[in-house]
């Protein structure tokens, strides 16, 4: 018991860390989820809508703050970056890139996604430069929470602790309603089940498409606008984020919704705990886990195994 | 006939590649590097013939820099580093193909690329062994016995690079020939067709991804005695992506595509990156979405006038 009474609260900061970790991937590989449903393409440059969404997200606050407008706003701020990502980057990039080689090899498919998570590289310096880009006003904003542990308080950011979970899960709720309960979200599901019987029921699966484009890339930019609060974002972000949400959705299975919460869970604790007890580790515990899980089920934690085609 | 097309043009690319190299002494680095990720892409054309993408093989790229560079204080002599480190990469191969060869397509090009990522890691994150993100100085090393400095040395790992390079292309065009290679074109058309043929569509590619491992080593040592300096960055996934890029922009139709489209690779960095420097992956980016949507073949099949995606 000697080192758990020890490192008791550091256990707990990390779990803490951990979840507010967790709420931020989980957007983001939720977003690549529902793009790969559809589309069967796996968005390399998924990562780089993360980063964009980061930089926008400071960008708008740090205007708003310019302008002398009340503080508050830099919450909702965040909300209207994502968005702003999603309108302004998702529809061209689907119509005029990733239509032209629909139903083309896969392996032209990831390239068409690569060139463009390149491009996008380049972007990102010559707009927000190289110098790492900071803005922590929500974080201020709201203070610090006193959270009881055992006998202790570990003294945490509302920020983290709150908005962060909460949004990640009125967006896993949501999400889930939106698919399973309405007509558009029931078509979508419908598309990624079988492309062609639902274009023969008359579904326009082009719009479909299009529609679940933006989403996704609205939800990258979501969990990167949300994590500039509490991260500062450098060139190369986009990289890194982009590998570990490949780490959580296989880690789920491909098309699981609420299974990628349960994997961002569980890789954001992971390495949130490698970071306080065993920091080498850090980068590598996501991936460990994955290789773990696909070792024992191919098919990810909750994914359902395909029957062979003959 | 395309047999003979293809050694003409292999020739024929050879003697042009020491010309540049000789007219333009600065290119003489950066035609090796070129020469060493054809050979490395070259690996990576076996498995695109079963349909499968590695988005993880600079593993094997990194691990043999990393290997020549532990191993050159002990062993400074080039010819037999160069296999040494080759036959680590084929090794470490093998145990990570036994494993990622039961996935395929999306679960094998994942797998491929998170097994690169924890080597990447370790690079990065132990610095007492590897010195992290700093990276390992080549010390000097013998060719042949011989210490060879300047030009003299630069010359002569482009000559080893370019000799290596004409011998796997032909090494690949047997391979590909051969049963093995015919089977490994059907796990791409059919695979269970293939199996009840009695043949193992584990086993087919297995083979193959040793030898892609093999050729990645190659790729690594030539990069690290030319550059003299390994870094992490070898293994991260976009150094990946960039020999998947390399693949498709020369064209998978045929050996010589990865070297045309890794020479065409390195000069349009070389010159993107001086011409704007912040713009350079930029430019490259572009160039690709230019070759997926106009010419899915790739240079090589731009070159013979017709497309063969």
């Amino acid at each position: 018991m000697g080192w758990l009474s020890e490192n008791g609260l550091l256990l707990g900061l990390a779990a803490l860390d951990g979840l507010a970790y967790a709420a931020s991937v989980f957007m983001v590989a939720v977003g690549l989820n529902l793009v790969f449903g559809v589309m069967r393409v796996l968005n390399v440059a998924h990562g780089s809508f993360y980063a964009i969404g980061a930089y926008t997200a400071a960008s708008i606050g740090l205007a708003i703050a310019a302008a002398g407008l009340p503080s508050w706003l830099s919450l909702p701020a965040l909300l209207v970056a994502a968005a702003l990502v999603g309108l302004v980057l998702g529809p061209p990039i689907e119509r005029l890139l990733l239509r032209r080689v629909e139903g083309q090899e896969p392996v032209l498919q990831l390239l068409v996604t690569f060139a463009l998570f390149m491009i996008l590289e380049d972007v990102q310096k010559l707009i927000w430069g190289v110098q790492p880009v900071s803005y922590d006003t929500p974080l201020k904003l709201l203070g610090t929470v006193d959270v009881p542990f055992g006998e202790d308080v570990i003294p945490f950011t509302a920020y983290q602790l709150y908005v962060l979970p909460g949004i990640a899960i009125l967006t896993l709720v949501g999400l889930a309603w939106f698919l399973r309960r309405t007509l558009t979200g029931r078509i979508i599901v419908a598309v990624t089940t079988d492309r062609e019987a639902a274009t023969a029921m008359g579904i326009n699966a082009a719009r479909v498409t299009m529609l679940t484009f933006t989403c996704g890339t609205a939800l990258a930019a979501l969990g990167g606008a949300l994590a500039v609060p509490t991260t500062a974002m450098v060139p190369g972000i986009g990289a890194s984020t982009i590998v570990l949400s490949f780490a959580v959705v296989a880690t789920a299975g491909l098309g699981q919704i609420e299974g990628a919460a349960v994997s961002a869970l569980l890789i954001g604790l992971g390495r949130s705990f490698a970071v306080y007890f065993e920091p080498e580790l850090e980068v590598v515990v996501p991936y460990l886990i994955m290789v773990a899980v696909l070792l024992l089920r191919p098919q990810g934690l909750f994914g359902v195994a395909e029957t062979r085609r003959i | 006939m395309s047999r003979h097309i293809e050694w003409l043009a292999a020739l024929l690319g050879a003697a042009l590649l020491v010309l540049l190299a000789w007219s333009a002494p600065w290119l003489r680095f950066v035609l090796t590097v070129a020469l060493a990720k054809g050979i490395a892409v070259l690996g990576l054309l076996l498995l695109l013939r079963a349909g499968q993408v590695s988005f993880g093989h600079a593993l094997f790229v990194a691990f043999a820099a990393y290997a020549v560079a532990f191993a050159a204080p002990s062993v400074p002599e080039a010819l037999l580093l160069l296999p040494l480190a080759a036959l680590g990469s084929a090794l470490v191969g093998l145990v990570v193909g036994l494993f990622v060869v039961r996935y395929r397509e999306i679960f094998f090009g994942m797998l491929n690329l998170a097994i690169s990522m924890v080597f990447y890691s370790l690079l990065e994150k132990f610095y007492s062994i590897t010195k992290g993100t700093d990276g390992i100085r080549l010390p000097p090393v013998t060719i042949a016995g011989q210490a060879l400095t300047g030009a003299t040395y630069e010359w002569t790992v482009f000559g080893i690079a370019l000799v290596l390079a004409l011998a796997f292309g032909a090494l690949v065009r047997v391979y590909l020939a051969s049963s093995m290679g015919q089977a490994l074109m059907g796990i791409k058309t059919r695979e269970t067709r293939l199996e009840f043929m009695g043949v193992s569509g584990r086993r087919v590619l297995l083979a193959a991804y040793v030898l892609s491992a093999l050729m990645g080593g190659v790729g690594g040592a030539i990069i690290a005695m030319t550059s003299r300096h390994v870094t992490p960055a070898l293994a991260y996934w976009t150094a990946s992506g960039e020999l998947v890029f390399i693949g498709i922009l020369g064209g998978a139709g045929s050996v010589v595509g990865p070297f045309l489209g890794a020479v065409a690779y390195e000069l349009t960095r070389v010159y993107a990156a001086a011409a704007v420097a912040d713009a350079w992956q930029l430019i490259l980016g572009a160039v690709l979405l230019a070759v997926i949507l106009f010419a899915p073949g790739g240079l090589w099949a731009l070159l013979r006038g017709r497309r063969t995606a």
